[in-house]
């Protein structure tokens, strides 16, 4: 499974290693959802530690397209909310 | 559905939207490639961009510590006159500088930052690019435009997704050197004003260096005095040789004197 963080690049996440990435991804949905800006820095930077420690990076030359996309690891609330939103920052 | 699915399927609209244009698909290719290129100009200028306020910011650093120093001198020496007013004038100065100074290393640490991840994506998309421009040409060369659809949209989805990832970071890297370049131009003008006293000028614009200049020539002028006294009565040599061994020793007192 291809895996890409903002602003780092692709990775390659083996699918056993999904159901703790799902666990990690829960705990910013959460965060995002309540607002808790404390917790959502914490959980990004869990579920972006835990995508780093179980994958290796992509090969760069390939068109190869993302299973899964996470924010940038410096990305504030706003700016995740923002890119769920479908506007604003990802540039058309 | 996750975080992450939903931040992918908003990606992949978006890469989308530019395919449904073109009537011949195949143009679709030489039209997106322009594109690359152009945000491939654009990355490489976000590079030079962050690196240039990085420049600025790394000689506003030396500005101010040079001042800075110059302060700490100043202290010392008005501390050696026994003018503790000015000395406390100076390093009250010094640590507003001080602090100025922690700022603008923190601002420096992260332009340093945006830097080193503009350069990575420059390079990331660079490859991905690359990777664009051989398949282009593959099914341009092999396929019919009715049979090309399927490949081009895949091609058209992999590009898409890093152009949208490094348009974000040229734009996230923008969004963040515009705030500190607001604040570097005020400390531009700050400096500029002489309220943090201008470097430029070495020897001093500034009061605190005018005072002690003039005290130093004052000085100068009484060990003179003394020197001259002492030649035609030997007994008052003692009053007048403080003041030489602190201060500066500056015999050209009535240059001096224009100045004060």
């Amino acid at each position: 499974m291809i895996v890409r963080v903002l602003g780092e690049g692709q990775y390659d996440v083996p699918d056993d290693k999904l159901e703790m990435l799902n666990e990690l991804d829960r705990a910013v949905e959460s965060a995002v959802e309540t607002g808790d800006t404390d917790a959502f820095g914490q959980a990004l930077g869990a579920l972006l530690a835990g995508v780093r420690s179980a994958a290796v990076p992509h090969e760069a030359g390939t068109l190869d397209t993302s299973d899964l996309i996470l924010p940038p690891a410096d990305a504030s609330l706003e700016e995740v909310r923002d890119l769920l939103s479908g506007d604003g920052l990802i540039p058309g | 559905m996750s975080l992450m699915k939903r931040i992918s399927l908003i990606f992949r609209s978006k890469a989308n939207t530019a395919l449904d244009k073109a009537e011949d698909p195949r143009q679709t290719l030489d039209y997106s490639y322009q594109r690359q290129q152009d945000l491939l100009v654009k990355v490489r200028r976000g590079v030079a961009d962050v690196a240039t306020s990085r420049k600025r910011v790394e000689l506003q650093v030396n500005q101010l510590e040079q001042q800075s120093t110059k302060l700490q001198g100043q202290a010392e020496k008005a501390i050696a006159v026994g003018r503790e007013d000015l000395a406390r004038e100076a390093l009250t100065r010094k640590s507003g500088l001080t602090q100025q100074i922690t700022d603008l290393k923190t601002q420096h640490a992260q332009l340093q930052g945006e830097e080193e991840k503009l350069t990575l994506a420059q390079q990331r998309l660079q490859a991905k690019v690359e990777a664009f421009r051989t398949r282009k040409e593959t099914i341009k060369a092999t396929y019919t435009a009715a049979e090309a659809q399927t490949k081009i949209g895949e091609a058209m989805s992999g590009i898409g997704e890093e152009m949208g990832d490094v348009g974000l970071a040229i734009q996230r890297a923008e969004d963040k050197t515009a705030n500190m370049q607001a604040r570097a131009g005020a400390i531009d003008e700050l400096i500029a004003s002489g309220a943090l006293d201008d470097v430029s000028q070495p020897g001093g614009g500034d009061d605190i260096a005018r005072e002690l200049d003039a005290m130093s020539s004052d000085a100068d002028v009484e060990a003179q005095l003394a020197k001259l006294k002492a030649s035609t009565m030997p007994e008052a040599i003692e009053s007048g040789e403080g003041g030489d061994d602190v201060l500066r020793s500056e015999p050209e007192t009535t240059t001096d004197e224009g100045r004060q």
